[in-house]
């Protein structure tokens, strides 16, 4: 926010003349600019991934309210609020109704830290990676509240699984993130984009084999901590009828999965500032980008991109793949995440060693992932051109209908 | 340096006054008139067998227990990892003993049985 | 009601009721669950939320009248329901059915299979959480009961397979239809089996699941898919051959252990997938090789069977439907007994479910293909 105040400072007289009514305009701005754009994305989301889901499904999904159907998440919000809030008899009534909150205001959190631009973000902590795993623990704490408290025996299994779960899935988390911090050399997510350049080979994830894997492990856990197929076991229609918010109705049902869209581009934003270069442009210094407003709104614009590229990578594979089962879920964690996460740091650490005895050795390393990086990616499409052109219902590539 | 952290508040502030706000907002709209079959605990139709809070065997989630353990030696590592490029060498093999011993125990907990409750 | 289960160890056991209302019962059947959490000591199905008493409605009307009750005995393969009901009133009357007919009705019952199986492969993946074969399935499913609505007029109860022959010929240019359908449903089995079959998830979540060897097997009455699965070599199509089926070239698909072990959840899952490539090429062979003739046998409008009893078994896509019918020589059925699939794959739950885990349970059921209505009738 400061970075802000200080871009605007130097563009804007009153600024300067008046810091102290400026100052908090700016932040209390930003909060609503945050809480709209997060409130946006999560239901357009909401409406967007029944489209994918739609086309993936060969169906149409939601298309009547609006054009194209955008306006459906609101169709559904104004059901849901006209609905009957429920508390089930026996319930910890406190418990129930705040359990919502927590999940809510955790998601919502971590959109302070979350870097558009240069002078672009709500706040440039320099425990950045810290207070985003530290708030994102809240909901943890709301889903197991909420489960625990409906006084239902699914909504009960729903939590205790999660907590298993995505309490487990901090620790890849950690040790993967921790692997982009090593070289980086801070915590602060824009001190991170900083250490990383525009190019694709200079991205963090094209950075070292241990980061290269970091990036796989990071997405596969925070897939788990977001409770996203194929680990969408605390919510597992199919086994828990609906898991740990069976007995919400109404709005605080909502909020449960407001939560979880939202949490979608939480995902695809750290995965992008972190590993993929953020809102860096190629070929534009920083101080260059810092200094130029459009440069600014054109990194904002390819930061955003690149999460909602993510975003819909995540879309895909909900679609796409089944569920886990609880004690594969966990083997995962344990025996293949949590050991990996070790190994990672140290070669990490190791890798600062390589390069800086062998420079041109790690240069290389780095265009040799990126070219393993890009043709990963390009035999996706070519598996999807080649199940398009032999899958056996000829696909209609018409966007919409 | 606070002022870093007064967005933060803000959100907190903001993000929980958005849901508490629809919430309350909401109330007047919806019906209100819970029945005995309505407030009774969703359990696929037929009344529920037993308590609803059972205790719950720790099987799997004793590996919650093992969170503690390897986030609190992870959240260790962040500051080294910050100040690694300072430290130099002398940091890179501290910390290597300490991953050592981490590992160290990780091995010992595979071996000794404390990852088997995963296997069914 | 309230006494809290303690197993051997003194754990604390929880009563869960899954069902009726449950998204992956199939239907509305009940299962009580003891579990400590996770892993299932039991799981007990309560039966008898869809009974209809069709069996006891057959001993009130006439013969012929009772084929539209079948329909109901499985509504997602009701044709052959219909044709163990026809075969047997045919075998009890000593009625000769046309050739062309025995065609119709194996297409018919072919397609129908298919059907039933997309929906069966579909359901599985669904229940493991894969939501997208399901649709693909439905879609080619969807194809089907449009052929079926030309054929008979009914897209899901139809009623079709009458005593003495098939209700209607087929309409002109049916055929063409037909088969052009099932050339184009080799390749979508290919992307079917792409997308879901050899998913490694699904392989992990099905492979050594609920393992049951021929012996077992073979002791429950398991039937169809379910026995072959097992790895049990037996198909009423071939070994007892009904109809016109000793007059096609099919494979019989037994499970191989593909994955694991040889009769878990993975070889239901792939038996029912290749079912569906055997019945593809049976389907090509009757449809090219339909004879002419009339489809329905000289019958009296009121038929009375001489007095006897009969047991006339199709092979249904959940096995073995069989109808033991008794005749006291009068106009109505004096008792019919329909032997179903699914009843008896339900009976085997309970002794399988032990040391499963919740999510396996879900597995176990959809990888039986239960159909509800099939279990109560």
């Amino acid at each position: 926010m400061s970075e802000l105040f200080t871009f605007i400072q130097g563009r804007w007289d009153p600024a300067v003349t008046y810091p102290q009514i400026v100052w908090p305009a700016l932040v209390v701005a930003y909060g609503v600019f945050a809480v709209t754009f997060a409130s946006l994305f999560a239901g357009i989301t909401s409406w967007y991934e029944r489209r994918v889901a739609g086309r993936m499904q060969c169906r149409i999904g939601p298309n009547r309210v609006g054009p194209q159907g955008v306006l459906q998440w609101l169709a559904d919000g104004f059901k849901a609020f006209l609905k009957e809030d429920l508390v089930p008899k026996e319930a910890d009534g406190i418990l129930y109704r705040i359990a919502p909150y927590p999940v809510f205001v955790g998601v919502f959190c971590t959109w302070v830290i979350l870097p558009y631009a240069p002078a672009v973000v709500g706040a440039d902590l320099n425990v950045g990676v810290v207070f985003l795993m530290a708030i994102t623990a809240l909901v943890v704490a709301g889903i197991i509240m909420g489960g625990w408290a409906s006084n239902s025996k699914w909504a009960l299994l729903g939590g205790v699984r999660s907590a298993a779960q995505m309490v487990s899935y901090e620790i890849p988390v950690g040790f993967a993130l921790l692997t982009a911090v090593i070289p980086a050399g801070t915590l602060s997510l824009q001190g991170i984009i900083a250490a990383q350049g525009g190019a694709p080979w200079n991205w963090m994830v094209f950075h070292s084999p241990a980061t290269f894997i970091a990036f796989f492990v990071y997405f596969t856990a925070a897939l788990a901590e977001g409770n996203r197929t194929p680990f969408d076991l605390p919510e597992a229609e199919s086994e828990l009828v609906a898991g740990y918010n069976t007995e919400y109705s109404g709005m605080r049902f909502i909020w449960f999965f407001f939560a979880e869209w939202a949490n979608l581009y939480v995902i695809g934003a750290v995965v992008a500032a972190v590993f993929l270069g953020g809102w860096r442009l190629p070929g534009v210094g920083i101080e260059q980008q810092a200094a130029s407003l459009w440069l600014q709104f054109a990194g904002a614009c390819l930061f955003v991109l690149k999460a909602l590229v993510l975003v819909n990578v995540i879309i895909w594979l909900r679609w796409t793949l089944p569920r886990l089962r609880v004690d594969q879920l966990m083997i995962m964690c344990w025996k293949y995440l949590v050991p990996a996460g070790m190994v990672l740091v140290v070669v990490a650490v190791f890798w600062v060693f390589v390069e800086r005895g062998m420079p041109g050795f790690a240069r290389w390393v780095a265009f040799l992932l990126c070219a393993t990086g890009f043709f990963l990616v390009g035999l996706m499409f070519w598996r999807a051109w080649y199940n398009i052109k032999y899958g056996g219902d000829r696909l209609y590539l018409k966007f919409m209908v | 340096m606070s002022a870093v952290y007064l967005p933060i508040f803000v959100m907190l502030l903001f993000s929980g006054a958005l849901a508490g706000g629809m919430l309350l907002f909401s109330m007047p709209f919806g019906p209100y008139n819970p029945t005995r079959v309505k407030s009774e605990p969703f359990e696929c139709g037929c009344r529920s067998i037993g308590p609803n809070r059972v205790r719950f065997s720790a099987q799997f989630y004793i590996l919650a227990i093992l969170l503690v353990v390897f986030d609190i030696e992870a959240a260790f590592m962040f500051p080294w990892a910050v100040l690694f490029s300072k430290l130099g060498l002398a940091g890179f093999i501290e910390m290597l003993v300490f991953i050592g011993v981490l590992v160290l125990g990780f091995v010992y907990l595979w071996r000794s049985g404390g990852l088997d409750a995963l296997d069914k | 009601m309230n006494e809290q289960t303690v197993d051997t160890f003194g754990n604390e056991m929880m009563t869960l009721n899954m069902g009726p209302q449950h998204p992956s019962t199939h239907g509305v059947i009940r299962f009580v669950v003891t579990s400590d959490g996770e892993i299932m000591q039991k799981a007990v199905p309560h039966v008898g939320y869809l009974h209809r008493g069709i069996e006891k409605i057959a001993e009130g009307i006439p013969w012929q009248s009772f084929t539209p009750y079948t329909d109901r005995v499985d509504y997602l393969a009701a044709m052959f329901a219909n044709h163990g009901w026809a075969m047997a009133v045919e075998r009890l009357a000593g009625i000769e059915v046309p050739p062309r007919a025995e065609y119709i009705r194996v297409i018919a019952s072919e397609l129908n299979r298919i059907a039933s199986h997309l929906v069966a492969v579909g359901a599985m993946a669904m229940d493991i959480g894969a939501f997208t074969p399901f649709l693909h399935g439905i879609r080619e499913r969807e194809k089907i009961n449009d052929l079926m609505e030309e054929l008979c007029g009914q897209r899901l109860t139809y009623n079709f397979v009458r005593v003495g022959g098939v209700s209607s010929d087929l309409t002109p240019g049916w055929d063409k239809k037909a088969l052009a359908f099932i050339e184009a449903l080799g390749p979508l089995l290919d992307e079917f089996n792409r997308l879901i079959t050899g998913n490694e998830i699904l392989v992990k979540r099905c492979a050594d699941v609920a393992v049951i060897d021929p012996r077992t097997a073979k002791s429950f009455g398991l039937v169809g898919p379910n026995l072959r699965a097992s790895g049990v070599d037996w198909d009423l199509r071939r070994d007892q051959p009904y109809s016109v089926y000793d007059k096609f070239e099919f494979r019989v698909c037994t499970g191989k252990g593909w994955r694991g072990r040889v009769g878990d959840s993975y070889d239901r899952f792939v038996v029912r997938v290749d079912e569906m490539i055997e019945s593809v090429k049976i389907l090509k062979q009757a449809l090219g090789g339909i004879p002419e003739g009339p489809v329905m046998a000289k019958l009296s409008k009121k038929l009375k069977p001489p007095k006897g009893e009969v047991y006339a078994a199709v092979e249904s896509a959940r096995g073995e439907l069989g109808y033991y019918v008794v005749s006291d020589g009068g106009e109505q059925p004096y008792r019919a007994k329909i032997r179903t699939g699914s009843f008896a794959a339900l009976s085997a739950i309970e002794a399988l479910s032990c040391g499963l885990m919740i999510a396996d349970l879900v597995v176990l059921i959809a990888s039986f293909d239960v159909v509800a209505p099939e279990i109560d009738r």
